[in-house]
């Protein structure tokens, strides 16, 4: 079919350009770990300390009757709470809508949705949604200032900056200032369901770019090869043992059954491999912080021992949590470029 | 009927094996004589002058989907043979995933009523299999006769073994060619883009390439299994290296396997959805570098067959949802011989002649457009006019399509198409 002669191919291909992005479009915005410059993330901890020091009675002066939506599409205990304690010790006032019981179950799209808190007088919504992306659609709808809660299997940003506020709290006690080697000579590992974690992600790309090496630890339904070129810094490591020895910092995730869209997992395989166990912890980590975002199973993917065990700091990162909300809630209320926009 | 005169224009006519000054009478809806300039009389005709202008055969997509029957929201034939004579177009194929499935000699039919306000050529691709269920066979025969160029179960491709071996069989001994979506669908549930690094720091589920380019191994399997020298294959828009690698060996085996590339294929990759654009998603979805690079050394080196768009449109409030939950699919057909001029000519020296017989010659030839991506008297008078140096950027919200979707929203584009004549009628005039 081909009846004109085929001339040689010339190389180099020089393609069309990727266009660079717009978002964030609002400067309050947090959708994604990237979204923030070092000296962003260090006005947020700095902040965060600030605030959780501050009294009480001042503190909630300072968003005295702003309105703050928290817009969940999925259920949630931690991160839920936190916002809506971080944004009252603000003195913000909050409303809840969840996909229960509010017009999402009648079929009103996240634009339409969104548009709807707006002419309400949400000045900023936090929303925590089951899809990748949803808060990208959220901030180009309404404009808003949106802090992403947690989107699908992509993002959750709050929960690794309060994960490195933990970190530096145990591994560089009295660092306010974060920089691109404060945490040079750290290994995390991350293990389990990577596959699914927007815990994982937001991590895997916070960490490294304090010079932190990250560690991908799972079985390969739960963590494809393709996650080692995720970014830099970021290896993978089927060996749990192995991986741990490393480590400074192990850690462990949920596996999320909600998620798993039909994956078979052979769940006492599983633990023979990948179970966080106190001989293991002994074994091969002594020294290493255990972190965990929750919730956790216990007896899954790290036994009761460990969870309360004194090299546990899964319950500090809860309330560091709630530092880190109040930060990035006034960050979004207040927000300019030079209040921490990735300028 | 009205006669047309167009002087002073460069003819390109890749199939007929001409390149250079001619003019051109069109009289009865067909091409009445070719000469040089000023020798034609116009005795009356309508003169359209041409000057510095490129005077080709009109262009043809095999692959575009027209949304009638039933969602006409999206786009109809009207409006989207209207943005196809504005894109230079004067014959499309329109696939059959409509509602309900053209799956009958009816639908078959009514597609091509003078009712539709078509301003150019429809030819219908029929369904394979009734409902595009995968099951059982839809009257090709019969099918054929009501205008059905080719059959096809386009976004649900047949998995089956056996239902795809007498679907290409049965095409074959009524002339008909089969048209694959090669997508392994068993592999790619609930994924919305190429399966990657990309897709895994987006948190989206992925499609391997393997999807694609495995049930491409297997058709070319079942093809060669038949030993029918009338059975055609056509590959739709083909999107990885292993699929072009299997075409690519299948003619060197000397079967009739042919493929075309989609020009967001060519030009862009999965880097292109950006934050969850959902103007960048489409069913196959943008792939890696490696694979749009691939596309392109398979265009300029022959194995590409034809350049279709899958003109997708869809309505705006179906792409403002989440990324996972839009459908898929992008408008191309205003966009495509700006891009193809753009890039595939000027960036990467493809000669335009070359250019044209993709867009044109070997669609037409490919499914048996008799008269048509041609411009030798007796052909069929569609001829597309346009000024090749031109260069304008591309404005969705002009578009003479129902739908703006479209990634391709600001670019630069090379070739501005003056007039579009379907069967010696201007179907499309550019203002000025």
């Amino acid at each position: 079919m081909n009846a004109i002669a085929a001339p040689p191919v010339r190389r180099p291909i020089r393609p069309p350009q990727v266009p660079a992005s717009q978002f964030p479009y609002n400067p309050g915005s947090l959708l994604s770990v990237g979204d923030l410059s070092l000296d962003a993330i260090s006005r947020i901890l700095s902040r965060a300390t600030e605030l959780e020091k501050m009294d009480p009675l001042v503190r909630d002066r300072i968003l005295l009757k702003r309105r703050v939506a928290l817009l969940f599409y999925e259920s949630s205990t931690r991160t839920r709470t936190s916002f809506e304690l971080a944004a009252k010790a603000l003195g913000a006032d909050t409303t809840l809508v969840s996909n229960l019981s509010s017009s999402i179950e009648k079929g009103e799209t996240l634009k339409d949705t969104g548009l709807t808190l707006r002419a309400l007088g949400a000045e900023a919504i936090i929303l925590r949604h089951n899809s990748s992306g949803a808060p990208w659609l959220l901030e180009e709808s309404t404009r808003l200032p949106v802090l992403n809660a947690g989107d699908g299997m992509h993002e959750h940003p709050t929960q690794a900056l309060l994960d490195l506020r933990t970190i530096l709290a145990h591994l560089r006690p009295g660092v306010a200032e974060v920089a691109a080697d404060t945490l040079a000579g750290v290994t995390v590992t991350i293990v389990g369901d990577i596959l699914h974690s927007r815990v994982a992600r937001s991590n895997m790309f916070l960490l490294p770019r304090l010079g932190a090496q990250v560690i991908l630890c799972g079985p390969a339904q739960l963590l494809p090869d393709s996650a080692a070129g995720a970014g830099p810094g970021i290896s993978v490591e089927r060996d749990f043992e192995a991986a741990i020895r490393r480590s400074q910092v192990v850690m462990m995730l949920r596996i999320q059954a909600e998620r798993l869209a039909g994956l078979q997992l052979d769940l006492e395989q599983y633990k023979a491999g990948y179970q966080l166990t106190g001989q293991r912890l002994a074994a091969q980590a002594p020294n290493a912080i255990v972190m965990h975002p929750g919730p956790i199973i216990r007896g899954l993917e790290l036994t009761a021992g460990v969870a309360d065990g004194s090299q546990s700091a899964i319950l500090e990162q809860v309330t560091n949590g709630v530092a880190i909300r109040m930060a990035v809630v006034e960050r979004a209320l207040t927000g300019t470029a030079a209040n921490g926009g990735r300028s | 009927m009205s006669a047309l005169v167009i002087r002073n224009g460069h003819l390109i006519d890749p199939g007929a094996g001409i390149d250079g000054p001619k003019d051109l009478l069109l009289k009865d809806g067909r091409v009445a004589e070719i000469a040089g300039h000023g020798k034609l009389k116009s005795n009356g005709a309508q003169v359209l002058d041409a000057a510095g202008l490129t005077v080709a055969p009109g262009l043809i997509d095999i692959h575009v989907h027209l949304r009638e029957p039933g969602q006409g929201y999206k786009e109809t034939i009207a409006t989207g043979t209207a943005a196809a004579a504005a894109g230079g177009f004067t014959s499309v194929a329109a696939m059959p995933n409509t509602t309900p499935v053209n799956d009958t000699p009816d639908i078959t039919r009514w597609m091509q009523s003078p009712d539709r306000g078509a301003c150019i050529r429809v030819y219908p691709i029929a369904a394979a299999t009734r409902g595009s269920n995968g099951e059982t066979l839809t009257d090709f025969a019969a099918l054929k006769s009501a205008g059905a160029v080719a059959v096809t179960d386009d976004g649900r491709p047949i998995l089956k073994d056996s239902i795809m071996r007498e679907t290409l069989a049965a095409a074959a001994r009524v002339g008909l060619s089969v048209i694959q979506h090669a997508e392994d669908t068993r592999l790619t549930q609930g994924a919305s883009m190429n399966a990657g690094p990309v897709a895994f720091k987006l948190g989206l589920r992925g499609m391997p390439t393997e999807a694609e380019s495995g049930l491409v191994e297997r058709d070319i399997r079942l093809v060669t299994q038949l030993r029918d020298a009338r059975v055609h294959l056509h590959v739709a828009h083909t999107s990885t290296a292993g699929a072009i690698a299997a075409v690519r060996q299948a003619r060197r085996n000397g079967l009739r396997v042919t493929c075309e590339v989609a020009p967001h294929h060519f030009l862009l990759t999965e880097e292109h959805v950006g934050l969850y654009s959902t103007n960048a998603k489409m069913n196959p979805p943008l792939r890696s570098a490696a694979d749009r690079d691939a596309m392109i050394e398979a265009i300029l080196d022959g194995v590409v067959d034809a350049i279709a768009t899958d003109h997708a449109p869809h309505a705006t409030h179906e792409k403002e949802v989440e990324f996972e939950h839009a459908p898929n699919g992008i408008t191309g057909l205003e966009t495509a011989l700006g891009l193809c001029l753009r890039w595939l000519h000027r960036e990467w020296k493809l000669p335009l002649g070359r250019v044209l017989s993709l867009l044109s010659a070997q669609p037409a030839a490919l499914l048996g457009l008799k008269g048509r991506g041609t411009l030798a008297v007796g052909s069929f008078a569609d001829v597309v006019v346009f000024d090749p140096k031109a260069e304008w950027t591309y404005s969705a919200k002009e578009t003479r399509s129902r739908s703006h979707n479209t990634p391709f929203d600001g670019w630069e584009m090379q070739g501005k198409v003056r007039w579009t004549i379907s069967e010696g009628k201007i179907a499309y005039s550019a203002a000025g």
